[in-house]
Protein backbone atom coordinates (compact mmCIF):
# COMPACT_ATOMS: atom_id res chain seq x y z
CA UNK A 1 0.00 0.00 0.00
CA UNK A 2 1.38 3.35 -1.03
CA UNK A 3 1.60 5.65 1.55
CA UNK A 4 0.70 9.41 1.60
CA UNK A 5 2.40 12.28 0.04
CA UNK A 6 3.22 14.36 3.93
CA UNK A 7 6.17 15.78 5.29
CA UNK A 8 7.02 13.10 8.43
CA UNK A 9 6.83 15.66 11.11
CA UNK A 10 4.90 15.76 14.25
CA UNK A 11 2.05 17.88 13.29
CA UNK A 12 1.25 15.45 10.62
CA UNK A 13 1.30 12.41 12.65
CA UNK A 14 -1.14 13.78 15.36
CA UNK A 15 -3.39 15.05 12.55
CA UNK A 16 -3.18 11.16 10.48
CA UNK A 17 -3.63 9.80 14.06
CA UNK A 18 -6.78 12.08 14.31
CA UNK A 19 -7.82 11.15 10.86
CA UNK A 20 -7.06 7.28 11.51
CA UNK A 21 -9.30 7.39 14.46
CA UNK A 22 -12.34 9.24 12.72
CA UNK A 23 -11.97 6.52 9.83
CA UNK A 24 -12.37 3.61 11.67
CA UNK A 25 -15.43 5.23 13.61
CA UNK A 26 -16.76 5.76 9.91
CA UNK A 27 -15.96 2.46 8.84
CA UNK A 28 -17.83 0.99 12.21
CA UNK A 29 -20.85 3.26 11.56
CA UNK A 30 -21.16 2.56 7.92
CA UNK A 31 -20.89 -1.41 8.52
CA UNK A 32 -23.33 -0.88 10.99
CA UNK A 33 -25.51 0.50 8.28
CA UNK A 34 -24.76 -1.68 5.81
CA UNK A 35 -26.20 -4.68 8.29
CA UNK A 36 -29.23 -3.26 9.37
CA UNK A 37 -30.06 -2.01 5.77
CA UNK A 38 -28.94 -6.01 4.09
CA UNK A 39 -31.16 -7.19 6.59
CA UNK A 40 -34.28 -5.38 5.94
CA UNK A 41 -33.65 -5.16 2.06
CA UNK A 42 -33.99 -8.89 2.40
CA UNK A 43 -36.98 -8.86 4.33
CA UNK A 44 -38.32 -6.91 1.91
CA UNK A 45 -37.47 -8.07 -1.33
CA UNK A 46 -38.87 -11.88 -0.04
CA UNK A 47 -42.13 -10.08 0.13
CA UNK A 48 -41.78 -8.06 -3.02
CA UNK A 49 -40.93 -11.40 -4.91
CA UNK A 50 -44.14 -13.05 -3.15
CA UNK A 51 -46.26 -10.61 -3.55
CA UNK A 52 -45.33 -9.59 -7.54
CA UNK A 53 -46.04 -13.11 -8.15
CA UNK A 54 -49.25 -13.17 -6.55
CA UNK A 55 -50.05 -9.48 -8.38
CA UNK A 56 -49.15 -10.74 -11.65
CA UNK A 57 -51.21 -13.82 -11.68
CA UNK A 58 -54.60 -11.70 -10.32
CA UNK A 59 -53.90 -9.57 -13.43
CA UNK A 60 -53.28 -12.39 -15.67
CA UNK A 61 -56.70 -13.48 -14.12
CA UNK A 62 -58.37 -10.26 -14.78
CA UNK A 63 -57.23 -9.87 -18.33
CA UNK A 64 -58.50 -13.79 -18.78
CA UNK A 65 -61.87 -12.25 -17.68
CA UNK A 66 -61.80 -8.89 -20.03
CA UNK A 67 -60.67 -11.09 -22.88
CA UNK A 68 -64.48 -12.71 -22.06
CA UNK A 69 -66.42 -9.73 -21.91
CA UNK A 70 -64.53 -8.29 -25.13
CA UNK A 71 -65.97 -11.14 -26.70
CA UNK A 72 -69.24 -10.60 -25.62
CA UNK A 73 -69.67 -7.07 -26.04
CA UNK A 74 -69.17 -5.06 -28.64
CA UNK A 75 -66.24 -2.62 -28.50
CA UNK A 76 -68.21 0.12 -28.67
CA UNK A 77 -70.08 -0.72 -25.62
CA UNK A 78 -66.90 -1.72 -23.68
CA UNK A 79 -65.42 1.75 -24.19
CA UNK A 80 -68.82 3.24 -23.34
CA UNK A 81 -69.02 1.27 -19.87
CA UNK A 82 -65.42 1.93 -19.03
CA UNK A 83 -65.24 5.58 -20.33
CA UNK A 84 -66.24 7.80 -17.53
CA UNK A 85 -65.14 6.15 -14.24
CA UNK A 86 -67.40 7.60 -11.06
CA UNK A 87 -64.46 6.70 -9.10
CA UNK A 88 -60.82 7.89 -8.64
CA UNK A 89 -58.17 6.69 -6.18
CA UNK A 90 -56.00 9.13 -4.88
CA UNK A 91 -52.58 8.37 -2.66
CA UNK A 92 -51.66 9.91 0.44
CA UNK A 93 -47.89 9.30 0.64
CA UNK A 94 -45.77 9.56 3.80
CA UNK A 95 -42.09 9.24 3.91
CA UNK A 96 -40.59 6.63 6.27
CA UNK A 97 -36.90 7.09 7.20
CA UNK A 98 -35.20 3.41 6.93
CA UNK A 99 -31.22 4.07 7.76
CA UNK A 100 -31.66 7.31 6.15
CA UNK A 101 -32.99 6.05 3.07
CA UNK A 102 -36.86 7.81 2.26
CA UNK A 103 -38.91 5.22 1.71
CA UNK A 104 -42.49 5.70 0.41
CA UNK A 105 -45.72 4.27 2.33
CA UNK A 106 -48.75 4.40 0.21
CA UNK A 107 -52.49 5.43 1.81
CA UNK A 108 -55.13 4.82 -0.64
CA UNK A 109 -58.03 7.42 -0.39
CA UNK A 110 -61.28 6.70 -2.64
CA UNK A 111 -63.26 10.23 -4.22
CA UNK A 112 -66.31 8.69 -3.46
CA UNK A 113 -67.52 7.34 0.27
CA UNK A 114 -67.68 3.56 -0.89
CA UNK A 115 -64.69 2.13 -2.24
CA UNK A 116 -66.61 -0.63 -3.47
CA UNK A 117 -68.23 1.87 -6.21
CA UNK A 118 -66.72 0.48 -8.88
CA UNK A 119 -68.98 -0.46 -11.46
CA UNK A 120 -69.18 3.26 -14.13
CA UNK A 121 -72.21 1.58 -15.60
CA UNK A 122 -75.23 0.95 -15.57
CA UNK A 123 -75.87 -3.08 -15.46
CA UNK A 124 -78.31 -3.34 -18.66
CA UNK A 125 -76.27 -2.55 -21.32
CA UNK A 126 -73.17 -4.40 -20.39
CA UNK A 127 -72.54 -8.19 -19.90
CA UNK A 128 -71.96 -10.01 -16.68
CA UNK A 129 -68.52 -10.81 -17.51
CA UNK A 130 -67.34 -7.41 -17.61
CA UNK A 131 -68.60 -7.09 -13.95
CA UNK A 132 -66.57 -9.69 -12.92
CA UNK A 133 -63.59 -8.57 -14.83
CA UNK A 134 -63.14 -5.43 -12.64
CA UNK A 135 -63.83 -7.08 -9.63
CA UNK A 136 -61.03 -9.19 -10.36
CA UNK A 137 -59.01 -6.16 -10.78
CA UNK A 138 -60.68 -4.48 -7.81
CA UNK A 139 -59.73 -7.71 -6.00
CA UNK A 140 -55.70 -7.33 -6.53
CA UNK A 141 -55.64 -3.37 -6.23
CA UNK A 142 -54.27 -3.18 -2.72
CA UNK A 143 -52.03 -5.89 -2.99
CA UNK A 144 -50.94 -3.59 -6.26
CA UNK A 145 -50.38 -1.00 -4.31
CA UNK A 146 -48.58 -2.67 -1.83
CA UNK A 147 -46.12 -3.80 -3.98
CA UNK A 148 -45.87 -0.42 -5.61
CA UNK A 149 -45.18 0.67 -2.24
CA UNK A 150 -42.56 -2.34 -1.53
CA UNK A 151 -40.96 -2.32 -4.73
CA UNK A 152 -39.88 1.39 -4.87
CA UNK A 153 -38.21 0.41 -1.32
CA UNK A 154 -36.29 -2.42 -2.35
CA UNK A 155 -34.91 -0.09 -5.30
CA UNK A 156 -34.30 2.52 -3.06
CA UNK A 157 -32.59 0.43 -0.77
CA UNK A 158 -30.47 -1.51 -3.09
CA UNK A 159 -28.81 2.00 -4.59
CA UNK A 160 -28.25 3.02 -0.63
CA UNK A 161 -26.36 -0.42 0.04
CA UNK A 162 -24.28 -0.66 -2.99
CA UNK A 163 -23.22 3.13 -2.26
CA UNK A 164 -23.01 2.31 1.37
CA UNK A 165 -21.27 -1.23 0.49
CA UNK A 166 -18.39 0.76 -1.55
CA UNK A 167 -17.56 3.38 1.31
CA UNK A 168 -17.33 0.45 3.65
CA UNK A 169 -14.81 -1.26 1.54
CA UNK A 170 -13.01 2.33 0.20
CA UNK A 171 -12.56 3.11 4.24
CA UNK A 172 -11.69 -0.83 5.03
CA UNK A 173 -9.15 -1.58 2.30
CA UNK A 174 -7.69 1.66 1.16
CA UNK A 175 -8.41 4.64 3.19
CA UNK A 176 -7.13 2.97 6.68
CA UNK A 177 -4.37 0.66 5.60
CA UNK A 178 -2.68 3.52 3.78
CA UNK A 179 -3.21 6.06 6.90
CA UNK A 180 -1.52 2.93 9.19
CA UNK A 181 0.80 2.53 6.73
CA UNK A 182 1.95 6.68 7.11
CA UNK A 183 1.71 6.72 10.66
CA UNK A 184 4.36 3.82 10.45
CA UNK A 185 6.22 5.67 8.01
CA UNK A 186 6.36 8.73 10.17
CA UNK A 187 6.82 7.62 13.31
CA UNK A 188 10.13 5.64 11.75
CA UNK A 189 11.16 8.37 10.43
CA UNK A 190 10.77 10.34 14.18
CA UNK A 191 12.44 7.49 15.68
CA UNK A 192 15.46 7.56 12.98
CA UNK A 193 15.81 11.10 13.33
CA UNK A 194 15.73 10.65 17.27
CA UNK A 195 18.79 8.07 16.90
CA UNK A 196 20.92 9.97 14.88
CA UNK A 197 20.38 13.04 16.76
CA UNK A 198 21.72 10.84 19.87
CA UNK A 199 24.39 9.41 17.91
CA UNK A 200 25.53 12.47 16.89
CA UNK A 201 25.23 13.76 20.30
CA UNK A 202 27.66 11.45 21.39
CA UNK A 203 29.78 11.97 18.75
CA UNK A 204 30.27 15.63 19.65
CA UNK A 205 30.65 14.98 23.43
CA UNK A 206 33.45 12.55 22.40
CA UNK A 207 35.28 14.70 20.39
CA UNK A 208 34.46 17.70 22.84
CA UNK A 209 35.91 15.69 25.94
CA UNK A 210 38.92 14.55 23.65
CA UNK A 211 39.51 18.15 22.87
CA UNK A 212 40.13 19.00 26.64
CA UNK A 213 41.24 16.25 28.30
CA UNK A 214 43.06 14.68 25.52
CA UNK A 215 42.21 11.43 26.72
CA UNK A 216 43.22 9.44 23.54
CA UNK A 217 46.68 9.05 24.67
CA UNK B 1 -52.25 14.39 -2.81
CA UNK B 2 -50.92 11.75 -5.30
CA UNK B 3 -52.94 9.95 -8.08
CA UNK B 4 -52.09 6.83 -9.90
CA UNK B 5 -51.61 5.63 -13.39
CA UNK B 6 -51.54 3.23 -15.75
CA UNK B 7 -49.39 3.70 -19.09
CA UNK B 8 -49.71 0.58 -21.91
CA UNK B 9 -51.56 -0.71 -24.92
CA UNK B 10 -55.23 -0.38 -24.71
CA UNK B 11 -56.72 -3.81 -23.92
CA UNK B 12 -54.09 -4.24 -20.80
CA UNK B 13 -54.87 -0.82 -18.86
CA UNK B 14 -58.47 -0.69 -19.44
CA UNK B 15 -60.18 -2.28 -16.62
CA UNK B 16 -58.11 -0.40 -14.29
CA UNK B 17 -60.01 3.04 -15.53
CA UNK B 18 -63.07 1.53 -13.60
CA UNK B 19 -60.70 1.48 -10.14
CA UNK B 20 -59.89 5.30 -10.55
CA UNK B 21 -56.50 4.83 -12.11
CA UNK B 22 -55.68 6.74 -14.30
CA UNK B 23 -55.16 5.60 -17.74
CA UNK B 24 -52.92 6.67 -20.72
CA UNK B 25 -52.79 4.46 -23.57
CA UNK B 26 -49.50 4.15 -25.01
CA UNK B 27 -48.45 1.94 -28.12
CA UNK B 28 -44.86 2.20 -28.80
CA UNK B 29 -42.24 3.28 -26.73
CA UNK B 30 -41.68 6.43 -27.82
CA UNK B 31 -45.14 7.70 -26.67
CA UNK B 32 -44.95 5.80 -23.64
CA UNK B 33 -41.68 7.50 -22.98
CA UNK B 34 -43.36 10.86 -23.38
CA UNK B 35 -46.62 10.21 -21.36
CA UNK B 36 -44.25 9.14 -18.43
CA UNK B 37 -42.28 12.23 -18.87
CA UNK B 38 -45.53 14.29 -18.43
CA UNK B 39 -46.61 12.35 -15.62
CA UNK B 40 -43.72 11.85 -13.52
CA UNK B 41 -43.68 16.02 -13.18
CA UNK B 42 -47.44 16.22 -12.75
CA UNK B 43 -48.85 14.70 -9.26
CA UNK B 44 -48.67 10.78 -9.65
CA UNK B 45 -47.41 8.70 -7.19
CA UNK B 46 -47.56 5.56 -8.54
CA UNK B 47 -47.40 4.58 -12.00
CA UNK B 48 -47.95 1.51 -13.59
CA UNK B 49 -46.53 0.19 -16.85
CA UNK B 50 -47.02 -2.95 -19.26
CA UNK B 51 -43.99 -4.84 -19.35
CA UNK B 52 -43.91 -4.89 -22.71
CA UNK B 53 -43.85 -0.91 -23.42
CA UNK B 54 -41.33 -0.94 -20.21
CA UNK B 55 -39.10 -3.00 -21.86
CA UNK B 56 -38.40 -1.09 -24.68
CA UNK B 57 -37.57 2.01 -22.28
CA UNK B 58 -35.50 0.85 -19.82
CA UNK B 59 -33.12 3.76 -20.07
CA UNK B 60 -36.11 6.30 -19.12
CA UNK B 61 -36.40 4.34 -16.55
CA UNK B 62 -33.56 4.32 -15.21
CA UNK B 63 -33.91 7.90 -14.67
CA UNK B 64 -36.58 7.84 -12.10
CA UNK B 65 -34.96 5.04 -10.56
CA UNK B 66 -33.41 7.31 -7.17
CA UNK B 67 -35.98 9.45 -6.98
CA UNK B 68 -38.48 8.46 -4.15
CA UNK B 69 -41.65 9.31 -6.40
CA UNK B 70 -42.83 8.27 -8.78
CA UNK B 71 -42.98 4.21 -8.36
CA UNK B 72 -42.77 2.98 -11.80
CA UNK B 73 -44.02 -0.66 -11.30
CA UNK B 74 -44.21 -3.00 -14.35
CA UNK B 75 -47.17 -4.94 -14.63
CA UNK B 76 -48.01 -8.18 -17.21
CA UNK B 77 -50.07 -7.19 -19.78
CA UNK B 78 -53.16 -8.81 -21.86
CA UNK B 79 -50.17 -10.82 -24.36
CA UNK B 80 -48.70 -12.40 -21.41
CA UNK B 81 -46.43 -12.26 -19.10
CA UNK B 82 -42.35 -11.34 -20.37
CA UNK B 83 -41.05 -12.38 -16.75
CA UNK B 84 -39.49 -8.35 -16.52
CA UNK B 85 -40.85 -7.44 -13.18
CA UNK B 86 -39.48 -10.32 -11.65
CA UNK B 87 -36.28 -9.65 -13.29
CA UNK B 88 -35.94 -6.69 -11.69
CA UNK B 89 -36.45 -7.79 -8.56
CA UNK B 90 -34.09 -10.10 -8.90
CA UNK B 91 -31.71 -7.10 -10.11
CA UNK B 92 -32.27 -5.20 -6.91
CA UNK B 93 -30.87 -8.42 -5.02
CA UNK B 94 -27.95 -8.05 -7.58
CA UNK B 95 -27.37 -4.73 -7.35
CA UNK B 96 -27.33 -5.13 -3.07
CA UNK B 97 -26.06 -8.53 -2.55
CA UNK B 98 -24.07 -8.77 -5.24
CA UNK B 99 -25.29 -11.97 -6.44
CA UNK B 100 -29.23 -12.91 -6.71
CA UNK B 101 -28.97 -15.67 -3.81
CA UNK B 102 -32.81 -15.54 -3.70
CA UNK B 103 -33.43 -17.92 -6.85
Amino acid sequence: MAIMNVNPTRMELTNLKRKLVTARRGHKLLKDKRDELMRIFLEKVRENKELRKEVEEGISRANTAMSVARCVMSDKALDVALMLPTQEMYLNVTEKNVMSVMIPAFDVKFRTANEHDIYSYGFAETSGELDIAVKALSDIMPKMIRLAEIEKSCQLMADEIEKTRRRVNALEHVMIPRYEETIKYISMKLDENERSTTTRLMKVKDMMLNQAHHYEQ
Amino acid sequence: MYKTAAIGDKDSIYGFASLGVNIFPAEDAAEGIKILRRLADADYGVIYITERLAAGMTAELERFASRPLPAIIPIPGVRGNTGLGLDNVSKFVEKAVGSDILS
